[in-house]
């Protein structure tokens, strides 16, 4: 049996001038003690989604649970949330010890044990001995590293962050992913997580919620979700595609005969209903699809454009007619590489290519 | 290895030529408000504090007397080398208006002093010459008060180019004949109190402004960059309005028949008018009007530049809005407090146009005694001793300031 989620949005919207949406009917679950991440581009409702989830926005309708009890009217400082910000938002005015105090103090701690906690919650950031310090005299990660202690210090029921590691450079922030993941590991406590970031989404997330134009597009694991995505958004949001327009010629049960533009007939499988006719679009990943010497079935005739040298892999670039280009990730080392120019053709085999209507 | 030693040579050389050339670009287009500034700025302050201390009239009035007086023990009987000097020095004071104005200094040390001065110079010559004593009883048959020592003591008290006594007035001290310092009979003086008062008026407008303009600054600083600038127009309206203007109709509302006694009586919240006008309210009231913006706009920009997001860390944390409010926001806009309350407090403590029109004999602060001193008394002595001191407990503010903003080095 299903156990209670942590929380669950039941109907949630959300609109700010009363015309448009920016969360729409929005049914989600946050399951006990896993790492959700909301991703989306800006503009899709994942950040009203938490900040409701936080407090400081109040839902239009709908009602948001918290352990089946309904919070949608708590105010934002009796939810127990811990909260990250994108900005650190750690207090100028007060040491990196004060500030991770701070909500210890709120809660009326005695002073041995709240000195205590501190001391080991920047131990589990890494950073004791760092505590008379003032934020400005930090690094962006070190910034991070106590905003994260300070909102996991008193033990909150969840903690919510709004796209953390925004501020870092890259090196930085691929370091911080994996710390993250790992902390979520040894606490267990549930983490909500806002990214654009598709890759970060994908490294460190249980599971991923994708948003787009304020509504819930997808929830599934990051594999699922690459392997498997619900629609033509997903397809395209998380991950690189090749996305080729089509009208469908025949249905055969799960699979769809497609024909292109440039005359190709391409099979696939079809998610989502269409009839014969419907304009659709042909999806596949660049490393699903093989490079042929001579055509055969499920194959397109192509002309190499460009090609980019990654170390373990090429990635070429090719056109199929005037508008439309391929992306197809070559492994090194497999066979000849094409040339710059070449006739090729592209296989697309039929249990990769998924058709969206 | 050499090589290498002169090419870093070079290279100094190089880097100290260019910044050579950077600093005298910049003291060039600092130049003209550099001048500006020495000649309408610090020439003048100069000018006042010099004098504030400078006592020109008497040594160069009565020189020889001064000699004659120098080794004077102040309290027996003047010696008669000085009578001879004094008489010596009045022959030499050719034109009235010099030994008027050596009657006039004189006078504002010891009462009667003129009239003595005067007619001992309007006597002369005098018949006897040569002779020091036979000087002394001439003059003393002149008048008898010139047996007594203190028109002796005023003249080698201020014999020197340079006094203290301005200074000392000015808080309410004096140089007794013996140079000693002491505190000026309470008849006499009024500094102390004037000062005091000046300060107080000060603080209190100070205070109401930062209660009326925080509130308003917050609400400003949370709005679209547009609107807020609309608004911020609309503060700064009483700047439009010449500062008479502004007075004058402060006295047309806050009479006793005017708009806002009307307006209490006709919602009947009293039943006798309240005197607003010539008084500490009236004077309260319209400078906290004309300096409120001095107050909004240092806490604008400050508040401004806080993200919401800290009361927003805060209240996730667990605080309660108005602690978190309290405890994260308000230490954040210290800086701009202590900026409008520093700009408010020391453009209040000049004030002299509207205690004068708006307020009664006892709501006049230091600016008005300056005035009285330079256009009534003609004294510029002291006015420039009241002003020395107002640029001091400026500076000492300022001070203060400055401390305080270190100590905060994440305000700063």
């Amino acid at each position: 049996m299903a156990e209670t989620p942590l929380v669950r949005f039941a109907g949630v919207q959300k609109s700010y001038d009363g015309i448009t949406l920016a969360v729409r009917d929005l049914d989600l679950d946050v399951r006990r003690g896993e790492f959700l991440t909301l991703l989306g581009p800006s503009g899709s409702g994942k950040t009203t989604t938490l900040m409701m989830l936080a407090g400081f926005e109040t839902p239009s309708g709908g009602e948001i649970l918290f352990d089946g009890r309904p919070i949608t009217r708590t105010p934002p400082h009796r939810r127990n949330f811990g909260m990250v910000f994108q900005n650190y938002a750690l207090f100028p005015h007060l040491t990196v010890g004060d500030n991770v105090a701070y909500p210890l103090t709120v809660r009326r701690v005695p002073a041995a044990e709240r000195e205590q906690r501190v001391a080991t919650a920047l131990e589990m950031v890494r950073l004791g001995g760092l505590t008379a310090r003032r934020p400005d005299q930090l690094s962006g990660g070190q910034r991070q590293r106590v905003a994260l202690a300070r909102a996991l210090v008193f033990d909150p029921a969840m903690v919510l962050m709004d796209e953390p590691l925004g501020a870092l450079d890259k090196q930085l922030r691929e370091h911080m992913q994996v710390e993250l993941k790992d902390l979520h590991r040894r606490l267990g406590v549930t983490f909500v997580y806002v990214t654009h970031d598709q890759g970060e989404a994908l490294a460190m997330s249980d599971r991923v919620a994708v948003f787009n134009d304020g509504a819930l597009q997808q929830v599934d694991t990051a594999e699922r979700l690459y392997e498997e995505p619900a629609n033509r958004f997903v397809s395209g949001f998380v991950g690189d595609n090749t996305a080729l327009a089509g009208r469908v010629a025949a249905i055969d049960r799960d699979f769809a005969d497609v024909a292109l533009e440039c005359n190709a007939t391409l099979r696939g499988r079809l998610i989502g209903p269409a009839a014969p006719g419907a304009a659709v679009q042909v999806a596949i990943r660049p490393e699903r699809v093989v490079v042929r010497e001579s055509g055969g079935p499920n194959t397109v005739p192509a002309t190499v454009q460009d090609i980019v040298y990654l170390g373990d892999h090429l990635r070429l670039r090719c056109g199929i007619d005037e508008r439309t280009t391929a992306t197809v990730k070559h492994p090194v080392g497999s066979g000849s590489p094409p040339a710059i120019g070449a006739r090729t053709h592209l296989e697309f085999p039929a249990e990769h290519v998924r058709i969206y209507p | 290895m050499e090589a290498v030693a002169d090419t870093m040579v070079d290279v100094r050389a190089a880097l100290r030529r260019d910044a050579r050339r950077r600093t005298a670009t910049a003291l060039l287009l600092v130049l003209p408000l550099a001048l500006f500034l020495l000649l309408t700025f610090l020439v003048p302050i100069g000018a006042l504090l010099w004098r504030a201390v400078d006592n020109p009239e008497i040594a160069r009035a009565v020189p020889r007397t001064v000699a004659a007086l120098a080794r004077w023990d102040a309290e027996s009987p003047a010696p008669d080398a000085a009578y001879a000097a004094f008489v010596a020095d009045l022959l030499a004071l050719r034109e009235q208006t010099d030994a008027g104005m050596l009657a006039r200094r004189l006078n504002t040390e010891v009462g009667g002093a003129r009239s003595l001065v005067m007619n001992a110079w309007r006597a002369q010559p005098l018949p006897a010459t040569g002779d020091a004593a036979a000087v002394r009883a001439q003059l003393i048959a002149l008048d008898p008060r010139w047996e007594e020592p203190w028109i002796w003591q005023a003249i080698a008290k201020n014999g020197a180019r340079l006094t203290p006594d301005y200074l000392l007035a000015a808080v309410d001290l004096k140089r007794t004949t013996d140079g000693s310092i002491v505190t000026m009979d309470a008849d006499r003086s009024a500094f102390r109190r004037i000062l005091a008062r000046t300060f107080g008026i000060a603080a209190i407008v100070t205070a109401i402004t930062l209660v009326l303009a925080y509130p308003l600054a917050w609400w400003l600083s949370t709005m679209a960059p547009r609107r807020a600038n609309v608004l911020l127009i609309i503060v700064l309206v009483p700047f439009w309005t010449s500062i008479l203007v502004r007075v004058a109709a402060w006295i047309v509302l806050l009479q006793s028949g005017g708009l806002v006694n009307q307006t209490l009586r006709g919602i009947g919240l009293i039943d006798e008018p309240l005197a607003l006008l010539f008084n500490r309210t009236g004077v309260v009231i319209a400078m906290v009007h004309i300096l409120l913006p001095f107050m909004v706009l240092p806490l604008y920009s400050v508040m401004k530049s806080i993200p919401r997001e800290y009361v927003r860390a805060a209240v996730s944390l667990g605080s309660h809005p108005l602690a978190a409010f309290v405890r994260v926001y308000v230490p954040q806009t210290y800086a701009g407090v202590a900026a409008g309350g520093l700009l408010v407090f020391i453009l209040a403590i000049g004030y002299y146009v509207t205690p004068a029109l708006l307020g009664g004999p006892e709501d006049q602060m230091l600016s008005y005694s300056v005035a009285q001193y330079a256009n009534v008394h003609l004294d510029w002595g002291m006015a420039c001793a009241l002003g020395s001191v107002l640029l001091a407990a400026t500076l000492v503010l300022y001070a203060v300031y400055r401390r305080f903003a270190r100590m905060e080095p994440a305000l700063a």
